[in-house]
């Protein structure tokens, strides 16, 4: 998502006439004020709250009572050993099944790309759910099967642990490091592998000496999401380390909202997760600003697949075994829990029951409202998103006014904002005039359209990059002006990159949990903090039921959103 | 007792003796003009404590009675509620119409912050005993939850199962039990009180140590102990377990030797209700013989209420040892005992 932020090459080959009335000034500086203002609210907040005490005089207090409190500093390394190994796993086991797929001939090639979408739709709080129900030291049904086979005592494999917690994170957030390495890996021409091969390099040769290297930074920017995904998830961590004990960063700032609630420490405790953020991105920005690698971008021929031969079946296998976490094992347990009678009860007809779809479809009154605000805020956030985005993008691709600079920045900069910290952020600003927003589902949507941005904005800038500029040209030759332009010209020529960041959105909303989960109330639940709500109490059929019906919505919006654009092959997945 | 003290507690006493003489509002019933007004509302928000398949059954059963009010049921763990309110009251959200809650010490607060309105409902006023409402009229039990231990019947024998809270810290049961938390639920919260004020604090210092599976409700532990993940549950709800039970699981019940941990679950109506009619309407029907015995029946909840009969099987409240519940006492050390809590269960 951010490597491209940092390697835009594109001169500024336009020149425009200032002459004729020109749209395109004001809405620059109505996006940029918007976006200041979205972004810099919270953030604004955040610091005030986090230097101030309870009467409002400044101090640094907050920030020694965290320091010097092992109920702090505790989770805050644990959160960093987290986030450094899901990075590592992610890494690790996403990049070669992305170079299986893009460049050797493994059989179901488009099928594994297409199954890594759907564990990408999996929101990370489901799927840590279905690995209690699994792996649970006792209950779960993996564990039991191995006692079973092995007769031992202990579990194979017990999820309420740090490891566990490891495990799930990665498991969904490998799909972000796949898409990223798979199409930097489509992108590079080959005719540099061919000049491998002509100097007498073999085809492993080549991949290891020629390709790999030039898709590291795709590894290292996937490593970075999955890096911050794990820093900012609120759901997995409350779901499966409380149990055990221990808290992350984000469970511990949801915790201080307990009455009677601190936001002041809340807000000095999300500082660092902010700071660390930043750091981040800088040293990645520096680490690739130094090297070239100008290659990825550029399509010059038919990447050549590498035939893996007798070793074509025991990969497929072992993509297969890999798959089976993420999305095979969680989806049956979910099915399984949907229709048992009781926790843990054996698959026999005589546990078996519809009790829970009856409960979640015609008893629990949240149900409709649930499903209704979120699908609003999904429509609403992927819509006004895209057109969001889409400004910015061509604003800042086409390098149009002086400025755009800054604009992109601030489309960017809500990837150091962690969910929860952003939620905290949006609950003090808008909890007071003139904008009493907490209680709407408006300030769900900022929220949403906040966190939402940089994905769709690195999408859709990286569609305006493969867009030549002559054409617009032509059209502003002709006499039609930049916005009219843009309408008949550019749009069209966008539509998958639309239509993918569109989909990025809905998607993204639907499995939104951690800023949700500050800014609800009663009558502005969503589907996750309803089935978060479900899962405090254990209640697992109907967390299935409902968590079941959400995928197959959003399969459904985004198969309808594909085929109504005539998209077809189904979204790209594309970090940007 | 200083002289200060006798003198604070016996005006305390007078004063609450003058409030109940002068403040008793008169009992409300069911009028055919509550029932139009509460019609024309159309809704009532109910924000609750209580397991969310059993609410949304009483849920049902009014709108059975009352076609054209819908309930919206709003189920969480008692301290989320409160923490919830508190924040939506500090925002001028007046969300909630009528709740009810596992922590009685709640009422405590909301009827010191004035956002209860007093609402009597003429069954109160007439079968329920004092222990058992407010004497301003602004709360009533409407129902009692116990939390004992219980284990899995397919994993532990009778006589092996634990007997007592003492019997639990037995290494035995190192990382064999499970728990709910204070922080979340009401019902524990008021158990972790009396327990210790009992028999002390060392035990959660010592329970601390068995390795315990920490989740939050204390409508969860029930549910760990029948799937099997851990066989033992040292606190949760009484109801959830009789429930299950009943579909067929492993389950059992056992009151420890020391005495029942007894959660009074008070109603009220807000002052600020957004549907002050229909939640009358609701809160008056919820104490009434009929829906009592259906809180007892489909719930597996115990009632105040004298005129409610139990059903046929379940041991009598009346001879189970029973610890006392002291709202009043738990309001003040809320914060101190979730705080102790956190320190020694590092959640």
């Amino acid at each position: 998502m951010t490597a491209e932020t940092l390697a835009t090459g594109v001169g500024q080959r336009v020149r425009h006439r200032l002459g004729r009335l020109d749209l395109s000034l004001p809405v620059l500086v109505a996006t940029a004020i918007f976006l200041a203002l979205l972004i810099g609210l919270p953030v604004a907040w955040l610091i005030v709250y986090a230097l101030t005490n309870r009467s409002g005089a400044v101090t640094f207090s907050n920030f020694s009572t965290l320091a010097s409190d092992p109920a702090f500093t505790e989770p805050l390394v644990t959160t960093l050993i987290l986030c450094f190994s899901v990075a590592t796993a992610a890494a690790v086991v996403a990049s070669p099944i992305a170079w299986l797929v893009s460049r050797t001939d493994l059989p179901g090639r488009r099928t594994i790309r297409a199954l890594m979408t759907a564990s990408f739709v999996t929101p990370p709080f489901l799927g840590a759910i279905a690995w209690e129900i699994l792996a649970a030291p006792n209950s779960g049904i993996l564990n039991q099967m191995w006692r079973g086979l092995t007769g031992s005592p202990d579990p194979l494999f017990d999820i309420y642990t740090l490891p566990g917690l490891i495990f799930v994170i990665a498991c969904y957030t490998s799909p972000y490091v796949f898409v990223l390495v798979a199409n930097a890996l489509d992108r590079i021409p080959a005719d540099l592998e061919d000049a491998a091969g002509i100097l007498g390099a073999s085809r492993w040769r080549t991949t290891i000496t020629v390709t790999i290297p030039l898709v590291v930074p795709a590894i290292l920017a996937g490593a970075l999401i999955a890096f911050l995904q794990a820093m900012t998830l609120f759901g997995s961590p409350a779901i499966l380390a409380l149990p055990a004990g221990f808290h992350t960063v984000t469970t511990k700032i949801f915790s201080l909202f307990q009455y009677p609630p601190k936001p002041q420490l809340a807000a000095a405790a999300a500082l660092p997760l902010l700071v660390i953020t930043v750091m981040l991105l800088v040293t990645q920005a520096r680490l690739l600003g130094r090297r070239g690698y100008t290659v990825i971008g550029g399509k010059a021929g038919e990447p050549r697949r590498l035939a893996l031969g007798r070793l074509r079946i025991p990969a497929l296998i072992l993509v297969l075994c890999v798959l089976s976490l993420p999305l095979t094992l969680p989806y049956a347990a979910l099915l399984k829990a949907s229709v048992s009678s009781f926790p843990g009860a054996p698959l026999a007809a005589e546990f078996l029951t519809w009790r829970h779809v009856n409960f979640v479809f015609i008893e629990f009154s949240q149900t409709r409202t649930a499903f209704w605000n979120t699908l609003v805020l999904a429509l609403g956030t992927a819509t006004l998103g895209t057109m969001l985005a889409l400004a910015i993008s061509y604003l800042t691709a086409r390098r149009a006014i002086a400025g755009s600079r800054f604009l992109e920045f601030l489309a960017t900069a809500p990837v150091a904002i962690p969910g929860i910290v952003l939620g905290v952020g949006l609950f003090l600003s808008y909890t007071r005039p003139p904008l009493a927003l907490y209680g709407t589902l408006w300030i769900l949507l900022l929220a949403f359209l906040t966190i939402e941005l940089p994905v769709a904005f690195q999408q859709l800038r990286s569609s305006f990059h493969a867009v030549h500029p002559e054409l617009e040209e032509a059209s502003r030759i002709l006499g039609a002006g930049r916005l009219t332009t843009l309408a008949r010209i550019t749009a069209p020529l966008l539509k998958s990159g639309v239509v993918a960041a569109w989909c990025f959105i809905f998607i993204g909303v639907v499995r939104e949990l951690s800023a949700a989960i500050m800014l609800f109330t009663a009558n502005t639940k969503v589907l996750s903090v309803v089935i978060y709500d479900l899962n405090e109490s254990g209640d697992l059929g109907a967390i299935a039921v409902l968590g079941t019906t959400m995928l197959l919505i959003t399969f459904a919006v985004v198969g309808f959103a594909n085929w109504i654009s005539g998209v077809g092959s189904g979204v790209r997945l594309r970090g940007g | 007792m200083r002289l200060r003290d006798i003198l604070t507690t016996g005006f305390a006493a007078l004063f609450a003796l003058a409030g109940t003489a002068l403040a008793q509002p008169a009992p409300t019933s069911i009028t055919p003009d509550l029932i139009a007004a509460a019609k024309k509302e159309g809704k009532v928000v109910y924000y609750t404590a209580v397991d969310v398949k059993v609410a949304e059954q009483i849920a049902k059963a009014f709108e059975e009675k009352y076609p054209g009010i819908k309930v919206q049921v709003e189920r969480s763990g008692a301290e989320r509620v409160f923490q919830r309110i508190g924040q939506e009251y500090s925002s001028k959200i007046y969300n909630v119409d009528t709740v009810n809650s596992s922590d009685a010490a709640h009422f405590v607060h909301w009827k010191r912050e004035g956002w209860l309105a007093p609402v009597v409902p003429e069954d109160v006023a007439k079968h329920y005993a004092p222990a058992y409402k407010d004497p301003d009229g602004m709360h009533a039990a409407w129902r009692i939850t116990l939390a004992p231990i219980a284990y899995n019947t397919k994993l532990v024998t009778a006589a092996e199962a634990p007997k007592s809270y003492a019997d639990l810290l037995d290494p035995k049961w190192s990382g064999k039990i499970v728990k709910a938390h204070p922080g979340y639920s009401g019902t524990i919260l008021t158990q972790t009180f009396q327990v210790s004020r009992d028999i002390g604090w060392g035990y959660f210092e010592k329970l601390a140590g068995q390795r315990v599976m920490q989740v939050q409700s204390a409508t969860d532990p029930p549910n760990k102990v029948v799937s099997g993940e851990r066989p033992i549950m040292s606190d949760g709800t009484e109801y959830n377990v009789l429930l299950l039970k009943q579909t067929g699981a492993p389950i059992e019940v056992v009151y420890p030797a020391e005495g029942t941990p007894l959660v009074v679950g008070p109603s009220a109506v807000m002052k600020n209700a957004p549907n002050p009619n229909a939640a009358r309407l609701f809160h008056i029907w919820s104490f009434t013989v009929e829906a009592q015995q259906k809180m007892v029946d489909i719930g597996a909840l115990r009632s105040a209420h004298p005129g409610v009969k139990e059903p046929a099987g379940r041991k009598p409240l009346s001879e189970i040892k029973l610890m006392k519940d002291d709202p009043a006492e738990v309001d003040k050390q809320s914060e101190e005992l979730k705080a102790r809590y956190t320190r020694n269960f590092k959640t």
